[in-house]
């Protein structure tokens, strides 16, 4: 690796060092906005080399843990990147399809689809299982999010030729709603694992929820929210397992919104208290009265009634 | 070094310390520009004398060494330090003992601080802080917050007295952070900070004082405001926009 240390300054960083602050910057990038500070991160680097390789390596990370959705080419539909779905760095599996897309993650596209080779799909019978969820995810997910994807991949056991063996499929629902006009960016989040357990016949769930929203007119808010859940389910045909688990998404999902709706409408009055009140408890503002500089504070604290 | 603001305004408001740090070091030549631009999370130092915290800023700093405003002296000792003139320390202490009666009715609790020093134009400025700490563990009267906290530094220049009238030109930066975690909600984090100003040409008559604190009092209320409904109110409608809210649920009975 190239050690551009200058020798003048003891100061100066190193390559590496610069690639790491740089890699930082972007993978830190709230939703939807890691070309924007892509943008301001080359102004400040200016060292072209520094940033390219920076992004290389911070780029894939990014996409896959914001789950980005990228347009397949001829209109074949979305393709969620992740770790879920990653056949390689470069390649990432829409079991909807059965297609591999292969994309640019620096520039956040689908350069070309290739169909699926066997040995990247599911056999026949876990398809059965993955496509009845994936259908009643897809239900619930274009009633429930204006602008939601979803896909379910199998991530354990997808050989498996019949029952006897264990095999997990995960869920994916995700969310963006980008108005940078309008200095508001966020994005919805849902992992859900479902884990089929053969001996106990029951199926395992466990679900990860994460919401953010920033917003940034003449100011900087962001929310982070996140929350687990657990639940359980019995092993029943594909196509029963997949309604009881659709509703026990819906379930979670929707109870997690009218919580976090609560949460926002104790802030006013309750949480925000804790770090400032509204109003002093004697209902008033604060009285800075017009006596003499030197007398202000006894005056002020006879009035409050606080003692010396 | 607009592109250097672009980069801070787009990161976590938590990380903002760690944002800078990375800013000063790519940019060294640019360090004074941004460490006047930026504010972090207020440092707080203990005076063992006074036995009370004071909060660190470049306002009370001399070299690497702070001045308290409860014993005016600096922390470490230091020679040939800055201090205030008589007549502005006078002021300022009366300041720091007002403020804090202030502080304890809005915030009941948390630290504050209050810096005073002549500017070159026969006026002076004052620094009033605050910080708070609203988690269970601090000072947060409800234990709603299991991390809480408010940092608000108010400057005000205040012009020199002419027919006994003054200009008083203030700027304040509220910077805050809140999590809750419950059971319904899991984890729910807020954080951000906002800027404002704001001038007003007011009478001595009523003193210095007095017309300093009532626009601090009156530009934090908006900005404590103006954080909770617009800010974190966009938020919330951003999250009802992603998912909204079902009146009914929907739920499918499986055919058997």
């Amino acid at each position: 690796m190239a050690d551009e240390e200058d020798e003048l300054q003891e100061t100066e960083l190193s390559y590496d060092q610069k690639k790491e602050i740089a890699k930082w910057f972007l993978l830190n990038a709230p939703a939807g906005e890691i070309n924007y500070v892509a943008k301001d991160l080359k102004e400040v680097l200016s060292d072209e080399e520094v940033y390219n390789e920076a992004a290389m390596e911070a780029f894939p990370v990014y996409n896959k843990s914001h789950m980005i959705c990228l347009e397949m080419p001829s209109r074949a539909g979305d393709v969620i990147i992740s770790s879920y779905s990653e056949i390689t760095e470069n390649e990432y599996l829409d079991p909807r399809t059965a297609q591999v897309a292969i994309v640019d993650h620096v520039k956040q596209i689908c350069t070309k689809v290739r169909p699926a080779y066997d040995e990247e799909l599911p056999s026949s019978y876990i398809e059965e299982f993955r496509s009845a969820l994936d259908a009643e995810i897809q239900r619930y997910v274009s009633e429930s999010y204006p602008k939601g994807v979803s896909t379910v991949n199998c991530v354990k056991g997808k050989y498996a030729d019949g029952p006897g063996t264990d095999f997990e499929l995960v869920v994916i629902i995700t969310a963006r709603k980008l108005s940078p006009q309008n200095f508001c960016n966020g994005s919805w989040r849902s992992v859900w694992n479902i884990d089929f357990q053969d001996e106990s016949q029951v199926l395992d769930i466990k679900g990860k929820v994460q919401v953010g929203a920033h917003y940034f007119e003449e100011g900087n808010v962001e929310l982070d929210a996140k929350k687990e859940f657990q639940d359980s389910t019995i092993f029943q045909s594909a196509d029963d397992c997949a309604i009881a688990i659709a509703n026990i998404i819906r379930h979670h999902e929707t109870e997690y919104l009218g919580a976090l709706e609560v949460a926002y409408s104790k802030l006013p009055d309750n949480t925000f208290k804790d770090l400032r009140r509204k109003l002093p408890v004697t209902r008033t503002l604060f009285p800075w009265q017009n006596t003499l500089q030197f007398s202000l504070t006894r005056e002020v604290e006879k009035e409050l009634g606080l003692g010396k | 070094m607009e592109a250097a603001l672009g980069l801070l305004r787009r990161m976590p408001p938590k990380q903002s310390e760690t944002a800078l740090s990375a800013l000063l070091s790519l940019l060294p030549q640019h360090s004074s520009d941004l460490l006047s631009q930026v504010d972090l999370p207020l440092q707080v130092l203990r005076d063992a004398e006074s036995r009370k915290d004071f909060i660190l800023c470049e306002y009370n700093r001399d070299a690497d060494s702070y001045r308290s405003p409860w014993s005016n002296k600096y922390h470490p000792p230091l020679e040939d330090a800055l201090y205030p003139s008589s007549e502005l320390r006078k002021l300022e202490v009366e300041a720091n003992d007002i403020f804090a009666i202030y502080r304890d009715q809005y915030y009941e609790g948390g630290i504050s601080s209050v810096y005073m020093w002549e500017d070159d134009n026969e006026g002076f400025v004052a620094c009033f802080l605050i910080k708070k700490d609203g988690s269970k563990s601090g000072h947060g009267r409800r234990g709603c917050l299991e991390e809480g906290a408010w940092d608000a530094i108010h400057v005000i220049q205040v012009g020199p007295e002419e027919e006994e009238m003054a200009q008083y030109c203030l700027t304040s930066t509220i910077m805050l952070s809140l999590t809750t975690d419950d059971e319904p909600s899991g984890k729910f984090g807020l954080s951000g900070s906002i800027r404002r100003q704001m001038k007003m040409e007011l009478a001595v008559a009523e003193g210095h004082l007095c017309n300093m604190g009532r626009m601090i009092e009156e530009l934090e209320g908006k900005l404590r405001n103006s954080l909770d409904q617009v800010y974190f109110g966009k938020t919330r409608e951003m999250v009802c926009t992603l998912r909204p809210p079902a009146e009914i649920v929907q739920m499918r009975l499986p055919d058997s």
